[in-house]
């Protein structure tokens, strides 16, 4: 299936005061998909949406929507709306006013807003706040409104800059769930925002995943997910144990001491790799029996699974399995081929993917004033 | 009024001592202002109503604001000068204002200086510099002398009060529009560009009304000293103009007629209460910065 090209960006690069924000970003996005800007803070990603969305002109390259170049065009000309981070919604305006905004401005019958506003307000689950203040609304009705407010205008595009960011963890989840069949229903394009991995894979048709400045790497969320292109995308993606290794041959791949077949081809003859192998992949079996053997170092309880850190030869993994093992014994690892992935080499490789550090890792996060020396 | 740069006073520093001292110390600290309010605000409140309902010997009477009816006139001038120099005022500042809160934070301060600079100088001389300015023999007119051109009179018009009480009151009316501007978050104007309003649209239907607490102070924070000034239209009417203000001078000046002046000061009050309710029924919640 063919799908349109809506929006395509080419060779754009943005700087602020000197600081390069986006270099040389070439993106196509099709009609009618759910598209996630996925990346670390200061990745790129919001800045290339509020290019797209116009607030913002790019330093060099173009922007084409529908085939047109649209560089100059003001945003209150293109066919896009916007779900601004933290709503943005009129605080001197009643719910009902502010979804109507768009079309007053288009002089719409007001038979005809009336009907559209309450449609919209019906979709979004806020029939009966018509008249609130949107002060006194909660952030999981705000964000209703100005998804409301957005769509009503019927853009050809919705931009979503972090929408969720602001709700608790369940209220987050809901409106995942709600903002996808709103997509599926309206057939709408949405691009979004977000740096939660998590809420990217399970919402998008596509994933793009920006650092840098940089596109690493665009896919759907299973290709991102199994065949991550490089250390980055796949330590950024869930979480991952990558170790070094190199291609016996097609199909064999060898690392921490041991021949593994996989299904990876196309390397050259021993070409040093990275391999990522996911935490729940791994098998745990009695020592005399691992493909691999390491030394238990720590069990976490996370409810529905343990997560174990293995130490291997040194090489902390991260295992997460529904098999209980001791701290301190020795256990065997297992993992088939399918669980291997093989990657080439990357201004990533090393810097991810190692657990050694994790604990330590959870200590700085609770400890500001120790991230700050650093 | 004046203290609009917004730096707040810090509170005194906890000390380790108990916390009964410190309410005693805070309530003490409320006594010098306490008295003042008591001594030089409320009791001649009480002494202007006091005169305004008793006729020369101290019996309660209603003549004085029954006489009232012979300074219509003057009543109706003074509300129409105040309110076109407010009007003015609005047309120069909201401007001004969005202006100036479109610029650099450097340049903001920059400007913000300019403007508060006047307010440093006192107002009977700042008038007096207009008069200096203006008057026969003032800078203008001398130089319109020399360029072989009749002299305007502008001290002892209409035009010349008026141009007075902009130009004394102006920064009143800058300051609270400006803080208001700074305060608008941009995203707003953001937002409504994406709803598709162009710059004229996000000006009348976001920018304005998010603004609107801080044109309601900045009306107030006009009209009122407006309305009740006697010294603007003394120097720049020449004599010529009688306000309110300048009228309850008169009559304060005079024994007999001291609780006629009182009546007229009260109806004053009443007056500004008024145009202060009103005003305050434009702002909402959040703009509580009416005095």
């Amino acid at each position: 299936m063919e799908k349109e090209t809506l929006i395509s960006l080419r060779g754009v690069s943005k700087a602020f005061d000197g600081e390069t924000i986006l270099d040389n970003i070439s993106l196509d996005i099709h009609d009618k998909e759910f598209v996630t800007l996925l990346g670390p803070s200061g990745c790129g990603k919001t800045t290339t949406l509020r290019i797209i969305g116009g607030f913002e002109t790019a330093d060099s390259g173009e922007v084409f929507f529908d085939g047109k170049e649209i560089s100059q065009v003001p945003p209150y000309r293109r066919l896009v709306n916007t779900v601004f981070q933290k709503y943005a919604l009129f605080p001197h305006l009643n719910v009902y006013e502010n979804v109507a905004f768009g079309l007053r401005l288009k002089k719409t019958p007001e038979e005809e807003i009336k009907q559209k506003v309450q449609e919209m307000l019906a979709m979004v689950n806020l029939k009966g706040f018509e008249r609130r203040r949107v002060t006194t609304l909660s952030g999981g009705q705000q964000q209703r409104v100005a998804i409301a407010r957005a769509l009503i205008n019927h853009p050809r595009v919705l931009l979503l800059d972090e929408p969720l960011g602001a709700l608790d963890l369940k209220l987050r989840k809901d409106m995942q769930t709600e903002l996808k069949k709103i997509q599926r229903a309206t057939g709408i394009t949405f691009i979004y925002v977000t740096h939660d991995q998590e809420e990217a894979l399970s919402m998008s048709d596509v994933v793009v995943v920006m650092s840098g400045g940089h596109i690493q790497q665009i896919g759907s969320p299973v290709d991102i997910y199994n065949e991550p292109v490089n250390a980055f995308v796949a330590d950024f993606i869930g979480e991952s144990n990558i170790v070094d290794g190199f291609m016996l041959a097609d199909r064999k791949v060898r690392f921490s001491g041991h021949t593994f077949e996989c299904l990876d081809e196309g390397f050259a003859k021993n070409e040093p790799v990275d391999v990522v192998i996911r935490p729940e992949d791994v098998d745990i079996v009695p020592a005399d029996k691992g493909m691999l053997n390491g030394v238990v170092s720590s069990v976490t309880f996370k409810g529905d699974y343990y997560e174990i850190i293995v130490d291997v030869q040194g090489f902390k993994w991260m295992l997460e399995t529904s098999d209980y093992a001791a701290p301190d014994t020795t256990i065997g690892l297992f993992i088939e081929p399918e669980a291997i992935h093989v990657m080439k080499k990357s201004e990533f490789s090393g810097q991810f993917g190692d657990y050694s550090s994790f604990s330590d890792e959870l200590e700085h996060l609770s400890d500001p004033e120790e991230e700050e020396e650093e | 009024m004046k203290d609009l740069s917004l730096r707040r006073k810090e509170p005194p520093p906890a000390t380790r001592k108990g916390q009964a001292q410190r309410n005693i110390f805070q309530k003490l600290a409320a006594v010098p202002h306490t008295v003042w309010t008591v001594m030089f605000i409320a009791a001649p409140m009480l002494f202007v109503l006091y005169f305004a309902f008793t006729d020369a010997e101290g019996n309660f009477s209603f003549a004085n604001i029954t006489n009232l009816g012979q300074y219509t006139n003057v009543f109706i001038l003074s509300i129409a000068f105040a309110l076109i120099a407010t009007a003015v005022c609005l047309v120069i500042g909201y401007p001004l204002a969005y202006f100036m809160s479109r610029q650099s934070l450097r340049a903001q301060k920059v400007l913000m200086v300019l403007i508060m600079l006047p307010m440093w100088c006192n107002l009977l001389i700042r008038t007096y510099a207009l008069m200096a300015l203006l008057d026969n023999g003032g800078l203008l007119n001398s130089l319109l002398g020399k360029l072989g051109l009749e002299p305007l009179p502008i001290v002892g018009s209409y035009f010349g009060v008026i141009l007075g009480m902009v130009y004394d009151f102006l920064p009143y009316m800058v300051l609270p529009i400006f803080t208001a501007m700074t305060k608008l978050d941009y995203r707003y104007i953001e937002a409504s560009h994406d709803l598709g309003c162009n710059n004229l649209q996000t000006m009348t239907k976001v920018v304005m009304p998010l603004t609107l607490s801080g044109v309601v102070s900045g009306v107030t924070m006009v009209f009122v000293p407006s309305i009740s000034t006697f010294y603007i239209s003394q120097k720049l009417g020449a004599g010529k103009i009688d306000l309110v203000g300048d009228t309850i001078e008169r009559l304060f000046q005079n024994v007999s007629t001291y609780n006629v002046g009182a009546a007229m000061s009260l109806v004053m009050m009443i007056l500004i209460l008024i145009s202060l309710t009103i005003m305050n029924k434009f702002s909402d919640e959040e703009g509580g910065m009416v005095p």
